[in-house]
This record gives C-alpha cells, structure tokens and sequence, in this order.
C-alpha cells in the first residue's frame, strides 16, 4: 500500500475556506408513488455539508438513505425542498431531477465496476468518454492512479478476477480520476469482514488526506461513521429526517489505534444511543427496504 | 499487489508453483484429473449401454417392430464402408454434397437470424420507444409453429433454395431476438447509473454497457438458436428440398434406404454438435471477462 501522507494534522474541515463541494439540503421530502400509494422515504431534511468534509449518514436499513443519495446523484427525482452544489441549484422546485455529471461521482452498495473491462480501462473510461482525455493519455493516468492506491499489478485484471477489497479500491480511483467535488458512498464495504474493512478504512482516509474531496457516506456501522467521518448524521427511520448531528472532533490523520481510545468510544455511545431508537422502530414497521 | 509479489518469490524458492499450464497442456491437466472423478467412466459406460441397447433390440434379439430399423453394426459398417451397398457412406459423392448444402444453408441462415436478431434485441432493449414500436408484432408472430409457415414460405420465395433458408432463419432470428432483449433488461441498473455518472454520452452507454452487458444472454440465446436453425432447416428441406441432410433421410425413407436414414440423422447429430461447440468457443473468446471470473469461483 502507497505511504501514509503526512498532511499535517487537520481539525474539522475548515468551513467552506474556499474549496468546493459544499453540499446544502434544504427541505427535502422524496415520496414514491409506485403503486398508487404514496411511500414517504425522506420527509423534510435538512442538512449541511462543508466543502471537503467527511459527512457520514448514520441509519437503519431501508431508512431512506439511499434515495437521499440517489437525489444528490441525479438517479432520483425530488418532491420537495431543493438542494445545492457549492450554491448551484442541482434540483429544486421547477428542476427535480439533478442532472448526472462526474462532479458527484457514486460508489455504489455492491460495486459497480464494469465486469467486461479491465480495472484499467474501467478506470481510464471516465475522461474517455467526456472527451477530457484521449484514450492512451486516460489509460496513462489511469495507470498512475491505480500505482498510487497499490492497484499496479492487478490493472489489466478484470474485476471478477480480483478480491472485493481491490475491486472496491479500484472504484474509487475510477471515481477520483473524474476530479469530482463530491464522492458518494453507498455503503461501500457493507459485504466485507472487518478486518479488511479495516485495511479499505485506512486506505480510503490516506485517499481523502491526499484530495480533500467531500464525502458523503452511507453506512449503518456507527464506528465506521465515528472513525472516518468529521460528523455523523444520524437518521431516523423512514420517513428519513435528520435525528442528530454527532461532531467528530478527532484530528487526522487517523489510524485504527484510535479504534480503542476512549475518546472515539465515548462518539460511538453517543450515537448509537440515537440510532438504537430507530432501528427498533425500524424493526417493529417491517417495512421492505426501498430501492 | 504487494502480497502477490511475495507469494510469487516464495514460490521461486521452493519451486514447487508452476506457471499455470495454458492451451494444449491445460486440456490435457484437466483431462487427467478428470480420470480421478468417476464422470469419465460413467460417461463411457452410458455410452455403451445406449448402443448395447440399440444393438440387442435391433440385431441381436429383433424385437419386433425393431427389426426393420438398421442396427449399429449395419449402419457402421455402411458409414464407413468404401463400396457401400445403399450406395451412400461417408466416402461417396452425394453424402459430401448434403453435408456441405446444409452447413451452408444454417450458415447463411444462421447469419442473417443473428445479424438481424442481436442488433434488433439490443435496440429494443436500450430504447424503450423502439420496443413499444416492435414488440408487439414481434411476440404475435414468435408463437406461430414454423411448420406454419412453409405453405407461406414455398408461395411467396421461387426456387428450392429461399423458402428453406427463409424459415431456418425465421426460426432463429426470434429466439436471438428475445434472448438479446432479455439479455439488455438483465443489465443491473447500477451500470447504467455508474456510466451516467462517469458522463456517458448515450453512444457510449449503448456501446460499453448496453453491447457488452447483454453479451451472457446473447450467446445463450446463439446457442439454442443455433439448435432451432438446424431444426427448422431439416423440417424445411424434408418438405421442400432439394439435397442437405433432411432430404436426404425422407429421399432414403422414400425408397427404403433406412441405413441411409439412419446415417444421415447421425450425421446431423454430429454437425449440430459441433456448430453448438462453435458458438460457445465464439462466446467464451468473446467474454473473456465472464470465463475468468467463472474459472475463479471453480466452473
């Protein structure tokens, strides 16, 4: 694996000090209409995410978390409410549907690298197909990158012939490549046992250390949220609104030994305290998870 | 990776880990360590018991209503015989020329049924307008028995030749259609999603994800289609034909030759055995990607 970079240690992420990625979410309600019933997944939420934090989104299956997700990325349409990309309107009032752009790039819940490409071409697509790159100059940065996240021997591999954990990798270097404002993580490393768990948690805070990119990430782990995250919002149960906002003051860069500092245990009571209570609501509904 | 570099260097030392054995030689490995299963015995043993079965009912006990038919020994020695008695054996004119008028015409056939099937599957299964437009007509026309269609066939093409391959390729082009068809809605939607992400133009998501994705399905469907070609091709030439291997067994059935029958439905079995193995060697060179992953989880 690359070297840890040494960027000095860094508080919260400073408040929007002029980079971007800032998302706002301003009253947003998503209801699903598909059989005639409405299904209210999101119901009025709100929330704040500074440029270049890491925003961990905490709840119970089936919450809603997701189709929050899928506004941001422009899969869904929203009802209600509007949200916005360093002050642009992404969808709103008059425009539901956010436009799908490599500025928000997605890491989807099971992996989505394409199976018939190579890790590398998979990688190299992105700015190939916006006309960024030409093919070999993709490829050569392509190459770089999967060099840099320790990927080098395995690019010319398809991705059903390496483990999960590189494949995950490999994913979010696809998405880095397109330099996006926003990585959106869908509960990325749900399928992986914890001990590589562990190994993709470092290696995507080295990442993070190096490009600053704002991060939303799903996840139903609350010391994953705590470890990773400069705040964890934690969700109630559907419809999703925010429940509580848990600060993560923990300075970077981290490493697993913070797994057992009595700082980072205290975060972890506190949040689950909170999602504890919705999970069991979650639980007595029994509702079918949405898409 | 780091870690495999070190497996490698280890195996170095010990010298124990090969390179992987690759064509000719990973045939021949698997071939061996099949011998350690009990499939290749079993498979022999079928084999024999098939024939065994044949050979008593038709030769050796005559079992009525059996008698008539040619028993193996008979069809063999036929088949291979240099101056056969029906007059056909795999060394005569005429047996060459049937072989050769139906490979060409499930070539031809098959051809144009894929040419048209994959491209019109794939359409339909990426645009959902196109598939409101074709659909319909298409699934009112697929359940009509081929058989159905020779009055039709024989009234609106002239000669021996258009109607046979009309109908082999009627045949096949449906079940290409709509196993391509099939083969695009079976694309998980988060490949869709991640190439819209990535800033696909609509081009490409056909090209890279559409084309490729729909690729398992559409050799599935080349594989069994090839199979309705050869149906339908023998129902067409028995009928309306003039030379390959159905006119040749209802041409034999008419004048008796039942060896000649016999042969000539082997013969087909052979050929359309190896089409189908060509296909799947086609698919496989083409889905690389699918054969290491499936080698990987040990099919």
């Amino acid at each position: 694996m690359a070297a840890k970079t040494t960027t000095g240690s860094r508080k919260k992420a400073p408040a929007a000090s002029g980079g971007r990625g800032a998302i706002s979410i301003r009253n947003v309600t998503k209801i699903y209409d598909p059989e005639g019933v409405n299904v209210m997944a999101v119901d009025n939420c709100s929330m704040e995410i500074q440029a270049g934090e890491v925003c961990m989104i905490v709840g119970p299956s089936g919450c809603g978390k997701t189709t929050l997700l899928n506004v941001i990325a422009g899969f869904h349409s929203l009802t209600h409410g509007e949200i916005y990309l360093d002050d642009e309107l992404l969808c709103g009032p008059g425009k539901p549907l956010a436009k799908q752009g490599a500025d928000r790039m997605v890491v989807f819940q099971n992996g989505a690298l394409f199976p018939w490409k190579s890790l590398l071409d998979n990688v190299a697509y992105g700015p190939m197909v916006q006309g960024v790159l030409s093919k070999s100059d993709a490829r050569d940065k392509a190459l770089d990158m999967l060099a840099e996240a320790g990927l080098k021997d395995v690019a010319d591999k398809f991705p059903g012939e390496v483990s999960s954990g590189m494949a995950r990798r490999a994913e979010i270097v696809r998405a880095l490549i397109n330099d996006p404002k926003v990585l959106l993580l869908d509960e990325p490393y749900r399928a992986m046992d914890a001990l590589t768990k562990s190994i993709m948690h470092e290696a995507l805070l080295e990442m993070y250390d190096r490009t600053k990119v704002t991060i939303f990430f799903i996840t139903h782990d609350l010391e994953e949220a705590i470890f990773l995250g400069d705040k964890a919002v934690v969700m109630t149960t559907r419809p999703a609104r925010t429940k509580k906002v848990v600060d993560v003051n923990i300075p970077r860069p981290r490493d697993y030994k913070l797994l057992s500092s009595e700082e980072f245990r205290i975060l972890v009571e506190e949040a689950k305290d909170a999602v504890h209570e919705e999970a069991i609501k979650a639980f007595e509904a029994g509702e079918r998870e949405l898409a | 990776m780091s870690d495999q570099a070190i497996s490698s260097v280890e195996a170095g030392k010990a010298g124990e880990v090969r390179a992987a054995p690759k064509g000719i030689m990973l045939a021949w490995y698997r071939f061996k360590k099949s011998l350690a299963t009990p499939d290749p015995y079993l498979m022999v043993f079928g084999i024999f018991l098939w024939l065994g079965t044949y050979y008593l009912l038709t030769e050796g006990w005559k079992v009525p209503r059996f008698e008539k038919i040619p028993g193996p020994v008979e069809v063999i020695t036929e088949f291979f015989s240099r101056d056969p008695i029906w007059g056909t054996s795999l060394f005569t004119e005429d047996f060459h020329t049937n072989v050769y008028v139906s490979c060409q015409r499930i070539l031809i056939s098959f051809g144009l049924a894929t040419g048209l099937g994959v491209p019109l599957g794939l359409f339909m299964g990426w645009s959902r307008k196109f598939k409101d437009y074709a659909f319909p007509i298409l699934e009112t026309l697929r359940p009509i028995p081929i058989l159905a269609w020779v009055p039709l066939a024989i009234v609106m093409f002239s000669g021996f030749e258009t109607p046979i391959i009309f109908l082999a390729t009627l045949a096949s082009f449906f079940v290409t259609t709509l196993n391509t068809l099939l083969g695009v809605e079976s694309i998980d939607e988060s490949y869709f999603r991640a190439a819209g992400c990535l800033g696909s133009k609509k081009h490409h998501v056909f090209w890279h994800v559409v084309v490729p994705g729909a690729m398992p399905f559409v050799f599935t469907g080349l594989q069994i289609s090839i199979g309705v070609a050869w149906f339908s091709l023998v129902a067409a030439e028995m009928i309306s034909g003039d030379f390959g291997l159905g006119y040749m067994i209802m041409d034999s059935y008419m004048v008796n030759k039942y060896v000649s029958m016999v042969m000539a439905m082997i013969s087909l079995g052979f050929v359309g055995w190896i089409t189908s193995a060509m296909v799947r060697w086609a698919g496989n060179r083409m889905m690389q990607w699918r054969v290491k992953a499936l080698a990987l989880e040990g099919r």
